[in-house]
């Protein structure tokens, strides 16, 4: 599979981030840890929000979110993602879409 | 905000627009919010505008919506890793107005359209999140926004939020999505010179060319990619079922899948030196017909991507979303006219219309499709290969005779996939499609 610098991607986008607020938390990162054997965050997330550390913690950084759904649709088995829209006009701003 | 609406409208897209434009025109008092900065903000889709479902509420929509290309050749291709074989179907029919399908931009047309449901007379509110739904036991009351003193009161609610329908499933109105109902698309835009596409696309001016592609580039995984002419920019994108993407062995991500097919060598000439200026991704609901949730209640309607009103095999959702945005409206403003409450026994008519119209008879037709690709990968897997190994086999010059190819050809679907599987898919398919 080719390498994809997906940062690079993200930075033609435009966004109005809401410091300090994120919209999308991990609820409990010991679960992610211990009993998360998947981890399918961390690699069918389009933005690559969701990063697995090298001691199986994950953790997630929502700046490049384009608020998609998909990490709270396929964490099923655990529902360990606390997702909610950005407060009113932050978060992306598509101008093409 | 202690005004009182007659309607409130969740979302300014499709389905939202249309509702809310058909409620004003009517002079129903309409409130409708939105929570991107303006309305498209938010937005993603392919996007191709089917003309039916807009003329039915603006019929003169042509003289000023912002169109990209009206579509006058589409292809179906089918890849492997280094080759394609496809079919075009090109028509003058499609060449003579009124245009059937038109490529567009979604933040554009979005904003053009919200600029009409406001002339209608619709007061919308941009930069405002619905948090949730007020109840009253079980019916829906009105709604609180992220703003101070959001709270919003309505005789009707009307969901037009989209496929994540944070809302319905807050009040509980269905449950959380499933993975294996809805894909996940990501898509570029890349602009380069008008002439330069149309070249490349052998068009003329306004005119555009669609490129649906399946095949080996997902990996077995269910799922489509596509590629779009606008005016001076190309579209490109790929989506599978989000339950395969969790799946793929291979943990692909969605950018290297459509990295990948960016990269094909029928694809890379095409978008050439096109110039990158945004990364997108949605989710599309595909559950079709049994995924569709309870879509009317004690002052509530759901209407749109977050009813689940998506024909996949088509790929239509725009138009489905403006169509059960107008058959809404329209119960509304028929239950008001006849002074009726807004209960769940006069909604249901939204159901009736619903049931009798393309909508859900599409859905209904289509209704065994999700499931016949979800049992069969070999769609996405043996099969493109064999059809490309069968072309290029057939096409080759190189001394064998014509009789031993075929036999070769035969053989290789054979030995690929047992008879009795090639025979269960192709009627399975059939059937599904029948
Ligand atoms: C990649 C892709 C390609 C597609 N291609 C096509 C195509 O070619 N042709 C076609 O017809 N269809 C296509 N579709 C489907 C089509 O885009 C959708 O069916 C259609 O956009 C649905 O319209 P909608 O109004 O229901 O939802 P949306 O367009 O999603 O609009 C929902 C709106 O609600 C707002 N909202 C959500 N929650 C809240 C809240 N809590 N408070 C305030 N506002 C809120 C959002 O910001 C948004 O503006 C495609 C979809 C995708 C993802
Ligand atoms: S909503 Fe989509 S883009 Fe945002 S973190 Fe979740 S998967 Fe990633």
């Amino acid at each position: 599979m080719i390498a994809v610098n997906v940062e690079e991607k993200l930075f033609q986008n435009r966004y109005k981030v809401d410091h300090g607020r994120p919209h999308i938390q991990i609820k409990d990162a010991d679960v992610c840890k211990n009993d998360c054997e998947a981890q399918s965050c961390t690699y069918v997330c389009p933005a690559s929000c969701y990063k697995a550390e090298g001691n199986r913690a994950v953790t997630l950084i929502t700046d490049g979110c384009l608020e998609c759904g998909s990490c709270r649709v396929i964490c099923t088995e655990h529902t360990n993602v606390a997702w909610e829209y950005p407060r009113g006009g932050h978060g992306i701003l598509f101008k093409f879409g | 905000m202690a005004e009182k609406f007659d309607a409130i409208v969740v979302g300014a897209g499709p389905s939202g627009n249309t509702a809310a434009y058909t409620l004003a025109k009517a002079g129903l008092k309409v409130l409708q919010i939105e929570r991107g900065e303006y309305p498209g903000s938010k937005n993603v889709q392919g996007a191709i505008l089917y003309a039916d479902a807009l003329e039915k509420v603006i019929p003169d929509f042509r003289d000023d919506a912002p169109l990209e290309r009206h579509v006058i050749e589409q292809r179906i291709w089918v890849l492997d890793d280094n080759s394609f074989v496809g079919t075009h179907y090109r028509s003058d029919d499609y060449n003579k107005p009124p245009y059937n399908r038109y490529t567009i931009i979604r933040a554009q047309f979005d904003k053009w359209f919200s600029s009409k449901v406001r002339e209608a007379g619709a007061l919308l509110i941009c930069e405002t999140t619905v948090e949730e739904l007020l109840m009253d036991g079980d019916r829906c009351i009105g709604v609180r926004c992220d703003r101070k003193g959001g709270e919003v009161h309505a005789d009707v609610v009307i969901l037009a939020d989209g496929v994540n329908s944070t809302l319905a499933r807050k009040a509980g109105f269905h449950g959380e999505l499933k993975a294996g109902n809805v894909a996940l698309a990501v898509k570029e835009i890349l602009f380069m010179p008008e002439e330069v596409i149309q070249q490349r696309f052998n068009i003329n001016e306004e005119e555009g060319v669609v490129i649906e592609m399946m095949g080996t580039l997902t990996e077995g995984m269910v799922g489509t990619g596509f590629l779009y002419t606008n005016k001076d920019s190309l579209t490109i994108g790929v989506g599978c079922m989000l339950s395969d993407f969790k799946a793929n062995p291979l943990k692909t991500t969605p950018y290297a899948l459509l990295e990948k097919l960016k990269k094909h060598p029928s694809i890379a000439p095409l978008i050439e030196g096109g110039e990158m200026k945004e990364y997108c991704a949605h989710l599309i609901p595909e559950g079709g017909f049994h995924a569709v949730p309870k879509v009317y209640g004690e002052g509530w309607m759901i209407v749109g991507d977050s009813g689940g009103f998506v024909n996949a095999a088509h790929r239509e959702g725009s138009n489905l979303a403006m169509t059960t945005g107008r058959l809404a409206a329209e119960t509304v403003i028929a239950a008001k006219a006849a002074g009726k409450p807004m209960t769940a026994r006069t909604l249901k008519a939204y159901k009736d219309s619903l049931d009798d119209s393309f909508v859900m008879k599409d859905l209904h037709k289509y209704r065994e499709l999700p499931q016949v690709l979800h049992d069969s990968p070999h769609f996405f897997t043996t099969y493109p290969t064999l059809v490309s190994r069968a072309a290029k086999t057939f096409f080759t010059v190189d001394g064998v005779d014509k009789k031993t190819k075929q036999r070769e050809i035969l053989g290789s679907f054979r030995s690929a996939r047992r008879w009795r599987g090639l025979v269960g898919d192709a009627f399975k398919l059939w059937r599904a499609f029948r």
